[in-house]
């Protein structure tokens, strides 16, 4: 008998130690839940890290009401069959009360007031620890997270002055008011999370597989046609078969022309792909460090 | 599916700019295709505005604004990369900015450091700095690169006197397995594909020796050590009288049936059940994540521990460390911080500063004992309660601790176990 785990089931171990370690270190966490695979395999650890009981924290999602429809329907679907409980928090209710403006033209997208919306949330949530699915292989500003990342009472992110991590100890020591960001996922690659995903047989929303939609280009990127993108004239519709890489909000979440149709086949494609899968992510464009820019100001 | 057996192996690298690091983890990624396009094609575009020549691979790494715009690593960045084999966590640490704070942080999960000298410069400072913390955070192997050997015309002599003069120096420092490899990370020889240039050399190319280290006996599965990290009670109706201890194995093999000793009562009582959502298990053993559930119904909380009759670790409020420093406010003698080792948070009293240890010669002094921030320290302290402690020679998950400040919550210093 040999005493070794492969890398999935190491990886496994560790999440499952932080999500533990969550709910032990604080007294009210959430899980951040957006719908995409990287969220879904949080949800799946966590019933793992706690079984037989319930996962002891609700899962959060901040709806830019700009969803693919696929997205709120599974999302709705796994939370009845795990029993969590579920908290909405509403880009579109920040808009109505005025705490954040909506982005008009073409490119407009309410990713941006997704912070305004999380930080809101878990204000009245009073949220002392928050579960998010990022990857340190995703982003190279998010190559520099921890584990258990401070956050100070405006929810920002100082990357400069971050706690050092060191073997299995997590500092989530705070002052009132002040709350973390905890990335139990943070060492899993692209190809391992799709890898697990298919030893563990985990349903996954048909967004994920190759299918037929009306898509069209910009900047290099599919889109798909949604009533929430503006398209401009010469942005002409065509059908193709697709996949995301990603899910987000649909007006920055690229789809990418694909045939792969069972999740063996997105391993192949994955640990061939020569793009990185946020390539298609028009959040990320905006500029070189967008996502150090939105992390510093509080977004996941 | 054939990924199922591979198996993952952490290394750190520590180095600055000019000593090919970059070069070196930039070739690891690029030739295993880890480099995706756009990446590549946003380094590109980015060296090209800055005027430099060729594409600067260091980019990839250094992905925090202030990094790029000064050209510096501040953080550890973590890499990963995957072959056939195995799949590989680079720590990536600067070598010069809080060198010590980063390189104890990135050395602490490693299983490997992998340490770049420079061919025509030999063993510098650096050198004997990352060699030094590698040996103390017991990294199991080390895997020294001699680069740019193309700049020395492939000379042997050039690698054996380097060999020579690191052994000198190694031999003082507890370090159990050493490979040398001669390489040339900007041409690629000796990295990923064997060298033409270099028919002396006959070990392995440095991916080799990544994807072959034995890594199997790297965690401890002698002493038995549960540290009880969360209580699972489900109330239900189909679990009612359920009380599992979750937590990860730090140390040993535990077996069901296996009779147990609880920590800190000394109660004795045996496991009953290995749980996990998967179903039963007959063994678990770090670094698996668990729950086990015994036989006769104690309280068990958080912090406690399970381990066995016969192998016990130290019980003790006495504690000798050496530390490493982190903090810019100097570690205070009598001063009192919080203390969290495996799944106990304590708080402790600094009784003695022993020496501090200058890390380049490895010199005790004893006079000046004044512990700022990257310095290391032999200090000895009390905790508010008995820690279960082994010396973090035997076990790196019970033989370690952090220190964090009580006013500001800051992580302040690690803590290595004598």
């Amino acid at each position: 008998m040999s005493y070794h785990l492969n890398h999935l089931k190491e990886l496994e171990a560790e999440s499952i130690f932080i999500l533990r370690e969550v709910a032990a270190q604080f007294e009210n966490p959430v899980l951040m839940f957006s719908g995409g695979k990287d969220s879904i395999l949080m949800t799946h650890l966590a019933m793992k890290a706690f079984y037989p009981a319930k996962i002891p924290f609700p899962l959060l999602h901040i709806d830019t009401g700009h969803n693919f429809d696929e997205t709120i329907s599974y999302r709705d679907y796994l939370v009845d069959k795990i029993g969590a409980r579920l908290i909405i928090g509403s880009v579109q209710e920040a808009i109505d009360q005025g705490l954040v403006v909506e982005e008009k033209g073409y490119n407009a997208s309410r990713n941006y007031l997704q912070t305004t919306a999380l930080l809101e949330a878990l204000e009245k949530g009073k949220y002392d620890a928050a579960l998010g699915g990022a990857r340190r292989d995703e982003e190279k500003a998010r190559a520099k997270e921890r584990f258990f990342s401070h956050r100070d009472e405006f929810g920002q992110w100082d990357p400069k002055n971050q706690r050092p991590e060191l073997w299995n100890l997590f500092n989530g020591k705070k002052q009132f008011g002040e709350h973390f960001r905890v990335f139990p996922i943070s060492n899993w690659t692209e190809l391992d999370v799709w890898q697990y995903l298919a030893v563990e047989e985990v349903e996954l929303p048909s967004l994920y597989f190759a299918h037929k939609r009306k898509v069209f280009v910009r900047d290099g990127i599919h889109l798909a046609e949604s009533p929430f993108i503006m398209r401009r004239p010469e942005e002409e519709l065509v059908e193709m078969m697709v996949r995301c890489r990603t899910i987000g909000d649909v007006t920055c979440t690229g789809v990418w022309p694909s045939e792969a149709t069972t999740i063996e086949d997105i391993i192949v494609e994955v640990s061939t792909a020569r793009k990185t899968e946020r390539g298609g992510r028009a959040d990320d464009k905006r500029s070189e460090t967008a996502m150090e820019d939105r992390k510093k100001k509080g977004y996941f | 599916m054939d990924f199922e057996s591979n198996e993952l192996l952490r290394f750190s690298t520590a180095g600055s700019v000019d000593d090919g690091k970059s070069t070196l983890i930039g070739r690891l990624l690029y030739d295993s295709k880890s480099i995706f396009e756009d990446q590549y094609e946003s380094v590109k575009t980015t060296s090209e505005k800055r005027g430099e020549e060729g594409v600067n691979l260091a980019l990839l790494t250094d992905g925090l604004k202030a990094e790029r715009e000064q050209g510096i690593t501040i953080d550890v960045a973590y890499r990963y990369f995957s072959t056939p084999k195995r799949k590989f966590i680079i720590a990536d640490t600067p070598g010069h900015i809080q060198y010590t704070r980063n390189m104890v942080t990135g050395a602490s999960t490693a299983n490997v450091a992998l340490i770049l000298i420079d061919a025509r410069k030999g063993i510098l400072e650096q050198t004997r700095r990352h060699a030094f913390i590698s040996s103390l955070l017991q990294i199991p192997h080390l895997i020294i690169c001699i680069n740019k050997m193309d700049l020395v015309e492939y000379k042997e002599e050039v690698y054996n006197q380097i060999k020579e003069e690191f052994s000198a120096f190694s031999y003082k420092l507890d370090v159990k397995d050493v490979h040398f490899i001669p390489i040339s990370a900007l041409n690629g020889d000796n990295v990923v594909d064997p060298s033409e240039k270099m028919p002396w050399y006959q070990g392995g190319t440095l991916l080799y020796a990544l994807e072959n280290v034995h890594i199997g006996s790297d965690h401890n599965l002698i002493d038995c050590r549960f540290p009880v990290q969360y209580v699972i009670r489900p109330y239900t109706d189909e679990f009612h009288d359920y009380r599992g201890y979750a937590g990860r194995v730090a140390g040993g093999i535990y077996k069901k049936g296996d009779k147990v000793m609880l920590l800190p009562s000394g109660f004795t009582s045996k496991i009953a059940k290995i749980d996990t959502f998967d179903g039963e298990v007959e063994e678990a053993y770090s670094p698996m994540s668990v729950t086990l559930l015994l036989e006769d119904d104690y309280d068990l909380s958080r912090g406690d521990m399970i381990v066995r009759e016969n192998n016990q670790p130290e019980v003790t409020q006495d504690i000798e460390v050496m530390v490493c420093w982190f903090s810019e406010r100097p570690l205070q003698l009598r001063g009192k911080y919080s203390i969290l080792h495996t799944t106990q948070d304590a708080r402790c009293i600094i009784k003695d500063i022993r020496y501090k240890l200058d890390i380049n010669t490895l010199h005790r002094n004893e006079e000046d004992k004044v512990i700022r921030m990257n310095d290391i320290a032999r200090i000895q302290l009390r905790s508010t309660k008995p820690l279960f402690v082994d010396s973090y020679r035997r076990n790196r998950n019970t033989g370690s601790l952090i220190f964090v400040d009580e006013g500001t919550n800051e992580t302040v210093g690690a803590g290595m176990i004598i």
